[in-house]
């Protein structure tokens, strides 16, 4: 992966701006000794590291407009970083950059069951905001997998969604305000507890724009009433086309289920080792999940099984009991720790429509003949949001490249079919390459036009997104 | 000027050389009164894509709406954000268009549960002030590729530039809806009706208060959909939830629909000679601002979270309930008030500077309804 070279006078003044970023803040929220930012030199794409050059950990949003004055002031490059749980590398410092941790700003600020807002500091991690709530009968939608650890403030850069998106959107969809800090320390209040923007979408385009555009230090989410009750459905094919067509033929007689998540028969066995959820051995399971009353769940998983009966299901499981329910979800969970258990793996994210499902399954796994390399698949049906696992071994001289090339045309095959190359994970550095698949120069110029009003010098989240060669007018600025 | 393709439209906005008024169906006439040669962009018409089984459409901008809500229909499906006709409350006449429904970001009741219209576009491409073709998001439901200009097209009223092309979610159109009505409550009253209606579990789809209209008294109305059991068994928890109030009635069928498209079109202000303000802010703020409006014509929506106002002309209604979180809009005045008050809320000096550097870079040459959003 290409870097920008590091500016030599920054790193060669690196006493003197930690000397500075210390005079506006307190001791303990500076680092720059090289054993300590340690843990700060990747994300969770754990092929990329750089040491970053220091590392700040502000409390309040004053502090970060401070510490982004000082940095712009000294062309410093800065990183901001939630948790830390980018697939993508969004949080990948360069050796010049100070990277700016909102890890300490987590504290609940304001919550309104009437207005049904809960106003929270961007480092608070998503799980902890519908757990500030849920004792109320709320929750906040949103629940990317990592959501146990991922901050807010990550979930607003890269416009996160979840497995719940089909029916309640991504975060763009319940995001109602930001407290935004510009690369200047300009602190811009945007949105609040009503409704809609007034004016230009601005909400809109900073939601998902990476980091770039200026560091979110609080933010106002929607709060959604918690559903009476849910409960899933497994029910498995002899094909994926079946199982396409089943989730095609459900949505469209009207019923939305809140999840519909899809396995093929790789992701299946290795799940089933791993959690022992009885999964049976098929090629392809679907999970779905519907929400309400008891009579209301009852009466959606009888037309979802007279809908399924049609694609001859190897099996139709409901589930009984909480425990059943627990265990159906079981497997599906622990997905990525079962697959991380027997092997490494690189996770795809891209989206295609759901009618290309079929198509584009059978061209995954002869690319995977073709390259040599295991693929399992795991998705959300439902929304068309792949999660193709590419398994390869990271001590094997050659196997990452050959992974990434496989991984390339993959989410070509996804552009190709009417997709995009990421549904949630975000562009990052991982992608950035391959923005050209998706935009031409001049959709990407329009992109970039924005990013010169919020940050003239290009300093923010530097090398992510667009690439390099197309950028680089601007960066050298 | 009408461009009859893309490719033409381009051309056009290149070799413009003064402002442009983009025109689609002309029937939201809002915003600073602009004297300057229409663009009509009515002939890039046609639905160029719909696959239900992924609840999605694509049609260029100039498409009527009507075409669009009749094909949907036919599959059993709809725009659920519900998009208002807006020709009975500014007296136009025209077929609206897609494309002016996205670029004023128009939607109705059912906003207080789908969300916006911006919220199930999924990809535009428009020509922008340099006539330059731009493409933004795609027809997928998740896309996080590069910055969403998608959200920042909607509601951005053809200052950024002119769509040529969105694609939109759709989803089905459920098997029933009933509506509980509540005559004769006033705010205070309408207000806890909706906070205990939109915390309970029951998905309500419509939260809104039509003022007196002829001899009907004002109504409070909640609105339930989705599978038929669903609706009669919801209807009685949510009576329970709102104990001692029982609804006075309870609405289905074609007398539900009428009262949403009686919520939705602002038929309660038709051919009333008064400015109508939209005003959107937090319900519990509601009362307040209903409060410091007194003797208007009021509808309220989205639970309290939309206020309506009909006020007498040619006075800036902002002035009278400020300060407070949440914005104003002129949306009916003649072209005298337009001309003097502000129709778009005025924004901090942060937001204004980070908007005027948008439209700068999106529209150099200040032509696409140069200052209509002022």
């Amino acid at each position: 992966m290409e870097m920008p070279t590091p500016d030599q006078a920054i790193l060669r003044r690196k006493p003197a701006i930690a000397a500075k970023l210390r005079v506006i803040l307190p001791e303990d929220a500076v680092i720059d000794d090289p054993a300590e930012t340690l843990v700060y030199e990747c994300d969770a794409l754990t092929a990329y590291r750089c040491a970053p050059l220091a590392v700040v950990l502000p409390r309040t949003t004053a502090e970060v407009a401070a510490v982004l004055k000082l940095c712009h002031g000294e062309g410093v490059p800065v990183v901001p970083r939630g948790s830390g749980t980018s697939l993508a590398g969004g949080a990948l410092p360069t050796a010049d950059s100070v990277i700016l941790s909102v890890a300490r700003m987590n504290r609940v600020l304001e919550t309104n069951f009437v207005d049904r807002f809960v106003r929270v500091e961007a480092g608070r991690t998503n799980l902890s905001v519908s757990g500030a709530v849920e004792a109320d009968g709320f929750f906040y939608a949103p629940d990317p997998s990592s959501q146990l650890a991922c901050a807010i403030a990550g979930n607003i850069a890269m416009n996160s969604g979840g497995a719940h998106c089909l029916k309640y959107g991504v975060t763009t969809n319940n995001l109602l305000g930001v407290t935004l800090v510009t690369m200047d320390g300009t602190v811009v209040e945007i949105g609040g507890g009503h409704l809609d923007a007034g004016g230009l979408d601005l909400l809109g385009v900073i939601c998902g724009s990476e980091g770039q555009l200026g560091v979110v230090t609080e933010a106002t989410l929607r709060l959604l009433p918690r559903p009476e009750g849910a409960r899933p459905v497994l029910i498995a094919f002899d094909s994926s086309e079946a199982a396409g067509d089943c989730v095609s033929d459900i949505i469209c007689a009207g019923i939305l289920p809140v999840a519909v998540e899809f396995m093929d028969r790789l992701c299946i066995r290795v799940c089933e080792d791993f959690a022992q959820a009885g999964y049976p051995d098929c090629e392809a399971l679907l999970i779905i999940e519907v929400e309400g009353s008891t009579a209301e769940i009852d009466e959606q998983l009888a037309r979802i099984r007279q809908i399924a009966l049609r694609h001859r299901p190897l099996e139709f499981r409901e589930s009984r009991s909480k425990q059943e329910s627990a265990k159906i979800w079981l497997g599906r969970k622990s997905a990525f720790g079962a697959i991380g258990q027997i092997n490494d793996y690189m996770c795809l994210d891209g989206t295609i429509p759901v009618s290309a499902l079929p198509l584009v399954l059978r061209r995954i796994g002869e690319m995977s003949r073709e390259f040599g390399l295991d693929v399992a698949n795991v998705f959300h049906a439902g929304d068309g949001n792949m999660h193709p696992l590419i398994l390869f071994d990271a001590n094997k001289p050659g196997d990452l490249e050959v992974c990434e090339a496989l991984g390339a045309e993959i989410l070509k095959l996804c552009v190709e079919a009417g997709g995009c190359l990421t549904g949630e994970h975000g562009v990052g550095i991982e992608k950035r390459d391959l923005m050209n698949v998706q935009y031409d120069d001049t959709d990407m110029e329009a992109q970039m036009r924005i990013k010169d009003v919020f940050d003239p010098a290009w300093l923010l989240n530097p090398a992510k997104v667009f690439p390099l060669g197309l950028s680089a007018a601007r960066r050298a600025v | 000027m009408k461009p009859q393709s893309e490719t033409e439209l381009a051309e056009m906005i290149r070799e413009a050389n003064g402002p442009l008024r983009i025109v689609g169906g002309g029937t939201r006439p809002v915003g600073r009164p602009l004297d300057c040669a229409p663009l009509d962009v009515s002939s890039l018409a046609g639905i160029t894509l719909h696959e239900p089984g992924a609840l999605t459409l694509v049609a260029k901008a100039g498409t009527p709406l009507a075409e669009v809500t009749t094909a949907l229909a036919a599959q059993g499906q709809r725009l659920a954000f519900e998009p208002s006709d807006w020709r009975e409350l500014l007296g136009t006449s025209g077929e609206p268009t897609i494309g002016g429904m996205v670029a004023a970001n128009i939607s109705g009741p059912r906003r207080v549960q789908v969300g916006a219209c911006r919220d199930a576009l999924l990809g535009v491409r428009f020509v922008d002030g340099t006539g330059t073709v731009v493409k933004n998001g795609g027809r997928v439901m998740k896309n996080v590729t590069g910055y969403d200009l998608v959200k920042l097209m909607a509601g951005s009223w053809g200052t950024l530039g002119v769509l040529t092309e969105v694609a939109l979610k759709v989803l089905p159109a459920p098997e029933a809806a009933a509506t509980l009505v509540y005559s004769g409550v006033g705010w205070a009253d309408a207000s806890q009706i909706f906070a205990k209606a939109l915390k309970s579990p029951y998905e309500i789809t419509g939260a809104a208060r039509l003022p007196e209209m002829g001899k009907l008294p004002s109504r409070a109305l909640i609105r339930l959909e989705g599978l038929a059991g669903s609706v009669e068994y919801r209807a009685g928890k949510l009576a329970e939830t709102l104990q001692g109030r029982a609804p006075e009635r309870i609405l289905r069928g074609a007398e539900n629909d009428r009262a949403w498209a009686c919520v939705r079109d602002l038929e309660a202000f038709a051919g009333a000679a008064e400015d109508v303000w939209r005003i959107s802010v937090r319900p519990t703020d509601m009362m307040g601002i209903v409060g410091r409006l007194s003797g208007a014509r009021i509808q309220l929506d989205w639970g309290g979270g939309l206020v309506w106002a009909g006020v007498p002309e040619g006075i800036d209604l902002r002035a009278g309930i400020s300060p407070f979180s949440g914005h104003a809009t002129l949306i009916r005045g003649s072209e005298e008030t337009r001309a003097k008050i502000a129709s778009f809320h005025p924004e901090s000096a942060p937001v204004a500077a980070l908007s005027a550097g948008i439209r700068a870079r999106f529209d150099p040459k200040g032509i696409l309804n140069p200052g209509l959003m002022d």
